[in-house]
């Protein structure tokens, strides 16, 4: 005889995973009983939103999906966020709930919450399991939906009881058959050769990288048919990292807050071959400024994502790498020599925003990121949280190698740490550094003791303005008056991390915050480097 | 414009909650939703009937294709199908009116299937339009309530929803757009 618990753990098993990130409670017990006679290991979080970020960093640097764990009721309901955060970056995350008894499931018992309704739009599938026997396939079915198709969060809520049921066996499915679920990976052969016809008869034409292109596992691909055809390539917040900034053929960032030279091109362009890149608002705020005489090339995995927010010409259902692949082996032609001058020279007079300063009693931070950004390895991860500190990071922190992640469609705050350790967890020997605000630090600093326990040589790079910066300076320009984004009453955010035990130092100017990221990348432990921002500092 | 979507989706608790909560959080005007069991009982059919230009059919399509319970969304062509909405009528009279009510009904073919000293109840099935005429006939008369449940259409000819397919052999070519 078999418990469902016990069930559960060996299925996790049978996907081969090593570690979950969680937080117990009374209606997940039976699960944990047999999670920790297991070999997988368990993060303990301080808070399970937290659980749910590290889960989402762990998938987002292994490419495997993150598992994360909660009890019922407020448990279930903390994870939310970083249910939502995963979703809309289309993140793989398995996601365990433990829920009251069957029994009295729908008559608000101690710690019940309905869960899989509250989490309906914004996960990729979500179970309520009511029969021990059903274990086995659901979970097959979740890793298969979670890791396949367009990726994202699947949740499954577990009764106590159906924990406890017993069955005659554990058998675990070898495949999931799901018939109302497809996913289509090679892309439609004839609008691959339209997509080609359209490259050809191009004269400005444009590669879009997308968050897509990295959830594809695309990034050779993409690089390769870009350096072929010598077609510029710019990219969204979410597709960073997969075109290195110092490429020849990168043009930078699209979007509200990036280059304007790669927004230019967004315009010149005639042709436009969108990546895995949804058009959402903050890359492209007015879709019918770009369509207007562009043919609009379109590569998702995700048909409801083709047509949505832009008009297309050609839209090409598929995994990228696939199609990418099969366009690149019918494109010959490379991009007229006049544009893609044109645009480097446009790169060219962009020139990076801020210069080192000394004597201020504050530190400038973009320029301190390019810095920071030169010397740590060139396959070094990072994480940046919402707001200034994330667009200082983007805009000056060149990802070579390596990955970025940060929480590109939800915006959520307080994901930058979490995220950074189910990282470095995912992948111990890469660099990893974590860029926040002290707002958002402020919304998972708990994490510290997760950080401390696990001795995860993670660098936090704090900006420390004592403001919800960015949000200040809408108010400030927009309203005129700031009110509630004065953070009085910060701690001593030294003390704080020497209370936890992680070494932390504090930075007022460039030179002494070189220094000092230095000696703590080399220490090979968690630090915190809390750098002194101007509240003035601009976002751009 | 009003639109036809029939969709099959997986028999199991909770999908209903799922599309109907498809289309509020998308803001997709919903005009009606009828379901039902179909010839295999683990499957279950929604009619639904939304009011949009093509782009929004286009994409309520699409997503509702990408709910996992959901087999198969076919967006109905105008003229290509069947399509019937039921419903009931309570209408107040006296005894010695039943006779021009049963008259009525019987013009606007729909049946009595309630009778008492103060009402009678009517069933039908037709268009809005054939309701609303019939409607208009009984206002006179005092309707007490009315009863009316989503539009349930099927396809005209040998054609069914399944028929182009629940479930491909992999690899076969796609037609961009097609389920994800």
């Amino acid at each position: 005889m078999v418990s469902g618990a016990e069930m559960m753990v060996r299925c996790l098993e049978n996907e081969n995973v090593g570690m979950v990130f969680g937080y117990p409670g009374a209606a997940i017990c039976p699960f944990y009983d047999f999670l920790g006679r297991s070999s997988i290991r368990h993060i303990l979080v301080r808070q399970e939103q937290n659980a749910a970020h590290e889960a989402s960093g762990y998938a987002r640097a292994s490419g495997a999906p993150g598992v994360c764990v909660a009890t019922s009721g407020p448990g279930a309901t903390n994870l939310i966020t970083g249910i939502a955060a995963a979703y809309m970056d289309s993140i793989p995350l398995i996601v365990i709930t433990g829920q009251v008894n069957s029994w009295l499931l729908g008559r608000d018992v101690f710690q019940e919450a309905d869960i899989t309704g509250a989490c309906a739009s914004f996960t990729k599938h979500s179970y309520l399991v009511k029969d021990a026997k059903e274990i086995p396939r659901i979970f097959k079915e979740a890793f298969h939906i979670a890791s396949t198709g367009r990726n994202g969060p699947v949740l499954i809520d577990v009764p106590t009881d159906v924990q406890n049921a017993t069955v005659e066996s554990f058998v675990y499915p070898q495949k999931a058959q799901i018939r109302g679920y497809r996913p289509r990976t090679q892309g439609h052969a004839m609008q691959v050769r339209k997509a080609a016809e359209a490259v050809a008869r191009a004269e400005r034409p444009l590669l879009v990288c997308g968050g897509g292109v990295v959830s594809a596992g695309a990034r050779d691909e993409l690089i390769s048919f870009a350096g072929r055809t010598k077609i510029p390539v710019v990219s969204t917040m979410m597709g960073l990292g997969v075109v290195p900034m110092d490429s020849p053929l990168y043009l930078g960032m699209i979007g509200m807050h990036g280059h304007k030279n790669a927004n230019e091109a967004m315009r010149e362009a005639d042709l436009i071959l969108l990546c895995g890149a949804r058009v959402g608002d903050r890359a492209v705020s007015d879709p019918q400024q770009v369509s207007e005489g562009t043919v609009i090339v379109h590569i998702d995995i995700d048909p409801a994502e083709i047509g949505k927010n832009m008009e297309v010409d050609i839209p090409i259902v598929g995994d990228i790498r696939l199609v990418l692949r099969a366009l690149s082996a019918q494109v010959e032609c490379t991009a007229p020599a006049a544009w893609q001058e044109r645009v480097r020279a446009e790169k060219a007079a962009f020139l990076p925003k801020g210069k080192p300063r000394g004597g201020k009693g504050t530190l400038e931070p973009r320029s301190f990121l390019r810095a920071l950004s030169a010397m740590m390895e060139p396959d070094a991860i990072l994480c940046a949280d919402v707001g200034q500190n994330q667009i200082w990071a983007v805009n000056n922190f060149n990802v070579k190698e390596g990955r970025f992640l940060t929480s590109g469609g939800l915006g959520a705050m307080g994901y930058a740490l979490p995220a950074a350790i189910g990282a470095k967890l995912a992948k111990p020997e890469r660099q990893v550094v974590c860029i926040c605000g002290d707002g958002s630090f402020q919304m998972c600093m708990c994490e510290l003791a997760t950080l401390k326990r696990e001795g995860l040589p993670i660098l936090i790079v704090l900006m420390q303005n004592d403001r919800l910066g960015m949000v200040w300076e809408i108010q400030k320009k927009q309203y005129g008056r700031c009110p509630a984004t004065v953070l009085d009453g910060n701690p001593d955010f030294v003390k704080l991390a020497g209370a936890y035990g992680i070494p932390a130092a504090r930075a007022e100017d460039n030179a002494q915050a070189e220094r000092l990221a230095r000696g703590m990348l080399a220490s090979n432990g968690p630090a915190l480097l809390v750098c002194a921002v101007d509240p003035d500092e601009p976002t751009l | 414009m009003k639109n036809t979507l029939s969709v099959l989706v997986e028999n199991q608790p909770g999908v209903l909650s799922k599309v109907a909560g498809l289309f509020s959080r998308r803001g997709f005007n919903i005009d009606s939703l009828a379901v039902g069991t179909t010839e295999n009982q683990k499957i279950s059919r929604m009619t639904i009937v939304v009011d949009g230009d093509a782009h929004l059919v286009e994409q309520v399509e699409k997503q509702l294709n990408k709910l996992i319970p959901v087999i198969k969304v076919k967006v109905l062509e105008p003229g290509r199908f069947i399509g019937c909405e039921p419903s009931l009528v309570k209408v107040s009279c006296k005894i010695r009116q039943h006779a021009e009510i049963m008259n009525i009904a019987e013009l606007m073919g729909a049946s009595i299937v309630d009778v008492a000293p103060q009402s009678l109840t009517l069933q039908f099935t037709g268009s809005e339009e054939r309701a609303e005429t019939l409607l208009g006939l009984l206002k006179p008369y005092g309707i007490k309530e009315v009863v009316r449940a989503g539009m349930i259409a099927i396809e005209k000819g040998a054609v069914t929803a399944l028929s182009s397919g629940v479930a491909p052999q992999p690899g076969r070519a796609v037609q961009p757009g097609e389920k994800n």
